[in-house]
């Protein structure tokens, strides 16, 4: 697999002429795509009184930083924060470690029922989730499970992308390296633990930051499952916030800032294994 | 635990349990394969085989909230043919995808080209364009309601700068509510398949490039001669994935016009939620999701017909 990291001009060396026009366009076109976050981060930090104005004012006349204290005493961010944190982490955790694990079988085991199990997790990717989003939503019911963070947890943990994903990567390792530990004595969990897991850093890496991610803007599943307001996600606080006080936009934008900020910084960190991970499994939930 | 397997002595294919095995090792490869994918298929069967199997079989079933559940064969289907605001969010959804998926792979395919190059700071612009993916779809409705705002907004003070005297109302209208959303989706999911693109354009081989350019062919030849033809396994990917994901499109709507104004926007998942879930009609609400599947499945079959058919000539 190529990475997208290191590319291969399309065309043969600009001419500085040339290059200046490559630059000014896409400086444009950064711009653009840009200009929503820096509406964003503007307005969350004005008074609520400037945010719309005429022409519109990209820099605050007076920088609003309190703002960003206020907010955590007009909605319970806290608590958003820690259960959109809780829940992504378990929910990330259980799908790289059952994710991978099933990938091992997958791609380096040979056993009876291995090709109609796989065929199983095949059947359902091309249907969509809202078409069996009615009987998981009475299963929940009848155990009780809805408005408890387990329902989600249960929900997304055990999708079927991270096995794809893992055993994607998988098929690349050598089936000689298995081969080898297996004649020195190494049991298959063993192999899994102690070859696999470590080989596969990157791609564990990318599904870890794919599925952290998915979780952390997931709007949907707490949608539907969490109705109490201490379970809620910063999602759902966020969209309440704006039902509840649609003209403060200001604030809307500091609570969207708040949002977006760990995204930002997971992605700064983490943004070759997030494009490797596209690019290698080209799907997703 | 590894003792069987430790004495098992070396063999040479390339995974264990090979048809002509000892019984008993081979039971336990058996075993010992399935422990490890259980973990997750139990998870998967239970919660997502099973449903997807019962969704089947619901749509043909009148079951609510207060009712056992009753065989009534295509009853559900029939109510369908006459529910008005069903078929209202079936026009919307394909509607959205008609304007979703050609102007995200376009923008995809464009971004891509741009950024296919090893230039100083691509790295930052291939970034840039691909955050928006990322970002939450609660923020990224609210901001895009405040940009698309009638009076105030910069979209709007933009057009009246360029000289639009009556620019639209965006989402406070029926008319203009669906081009906002899909403006919107377009912004949020074009880095995602830039992505792809980028992946498909690094896979074609540079001497295609070179012999082209020996043969004197230009920019615009080379692009029609050898780029397209060497992105269709990428087009075709981008094109299924961007249809079966504009016919999900929920949350995006959800936030940022509640399916309003009016019923401008109301589009198929959502009416599976409000149907199954806040008025507890399951069976009901199953067959519109079956209907859902159905059209998703149909096209992704057209599509791959069609390509196999284009390849073959």
């Amino acid at each position: 697999m190529t990475t997208t990291t290191a590319p291969r001009p399309a065309r043969g060396p600009l001419g500085s002429a040339g290059r200046i026009i490559v630059y000014a366009v896409l400086i444009a076109a950064a711009a653009a795509i840009l200009l929503p976050f820096a509406w964003m981060i503007s307005a969350s930090l004005k008074r609520n009184n400037e945010v719309f104005t005429i022409p519109v004012q990209w820099i605050p006349k007076d920088f609003q930083w309190r703002n960003f204290a206020d907010i955590w005493d007009q909605i319970p961010l806290a608590t958003y924060l820690r259960n959109t944190l809780f829940l992504s982490t378990v929910i990330t955790f259980l799908q790289v470690l059952t994710g991978s694990f099933a990938a091992y079988g997958f791609a380096k085991m040979r056993f009876r029922g291995r090709d109609t199990l796989f065929l199983a997790y095949i059947a359902t990717i091309a249907v969509p989730w809202q078409a069996y989003m009615i009987p998981q939503y009475i299963m929940m019911q009848k155990a009780g499970l809805t408005d408890t963070f387990l329902s989600l947890i249960l929900l997304q943990a055990f999708g079927a992308f991270g096995v794809f994903l893992m055993r994607q990567y998988y098929l690349t390792i050598p089936d000689e390296l298995c081969e080898a530990a297996r004649v020195d004595g190494l049991s298959e969990y063993g192999i899994w633990a102690r070859i696999m897991l470590p080989l596969s850093k990157p791609a564990l890496a990318s599904l870890a930051l794919l599925t952290f991610v998915n979780t952390w803007n997931d709007y949907m599943g707490p949608f539907i499952y969490l109705t109490s307001n201490d379970l809620w996600t910063i999602q759902l606080g966020l969209r309440s916030f704006v039902g509840q006080f649609d003209a403060d936009y200001a604030m809307m934008m500091t609570g969207s800032v708040l949002s977006v900020l760990p995204i930002l910084v997971i992605f700064l960190l983490g943004q070759r294994y997030f494009i490797q991970g596209i690019a290698t499994s080209g799907m997703k939930g | 635990m590894s003792d069987l397997l430790t004495a098992a002595p070396p063999r040479a294919e390339a995974a264990p349990s090979p048809p002509s095995a000892h019984p008993r090792r081979r039971w336990r490869t058996t075993l010992v394969g399935w422990s490890f994918i259980l973990p997750n298929f139990l998870g998967f069967a239970v919660l997502t085989l099973a449903p997807v199997i019962t969704a089947f079989a619901l749509s043909f079933m009148d079951w609510d909230a207060f009712s056992t559940p009753e065989w009534t064969g295509l009853k559900n289907f029939q109510r369908l043919l006459r529910d008005e605001s069903t078929k209202v969010a079936l026009k919307n959804t394909v509607y959205y995808a008609l304007g979703h998926v050609p102007l995200t792979m376009l923008a995809a395919l464009g971004l891509a080209l741009l950024l296919n190059r090893r230039i100083g700071g691509v790295g930052f612009f291939r970034a840039a364009a691909f955050f928006p993916y990322i970002t939450s779809m609660v923020a990224v409705a609210i901001v895009w309601n405040m940009l698309f705002h009638p009076e105030f907004g910069p979209v709007n003070q933009l057009l009246h700068v360029i000289g639009v005297t009556d620019a639209p109302g965006w989402t406070t209208t029926t008319a203009w509510a669906m081009p906002a959303v899909i403006v919107t989706s377009v912004w949020r999911d074009m880095g995602y398949y830039m992505v792809l693109y980028l992946a498909g354009l690094q896979a074609i081989p540079q001497e295609y490039y070179e012999a082209a350019k020996v043969d004197g062919a230009n920019a615009w030849q080379r692009f029609r001669a050898v780029t397209l033809p060497g992105l269709r396994p990428v087009t075709f990917l981008v094109l299924i994935l961007l249809t079966v994901q504009s016919f999900k499109v929920f949350d995006l709507i959800v936030v940022m016009t509640d399916g309003g104004p009016g019923r401008a926007t109301l589009v198929l998942s959502q009416q599976i939620y409000r149907i199954g879930i806040v008025e507890g009609e399951f069976g009901y609400a199953s067959a519109i999701s079956l209907v859902l599947f159905l059209l998703v499945l149909i096209l992704t079959v057209a599509q791959f017909w069609f390509n196999n058919r284009r390849e073959r000539r």
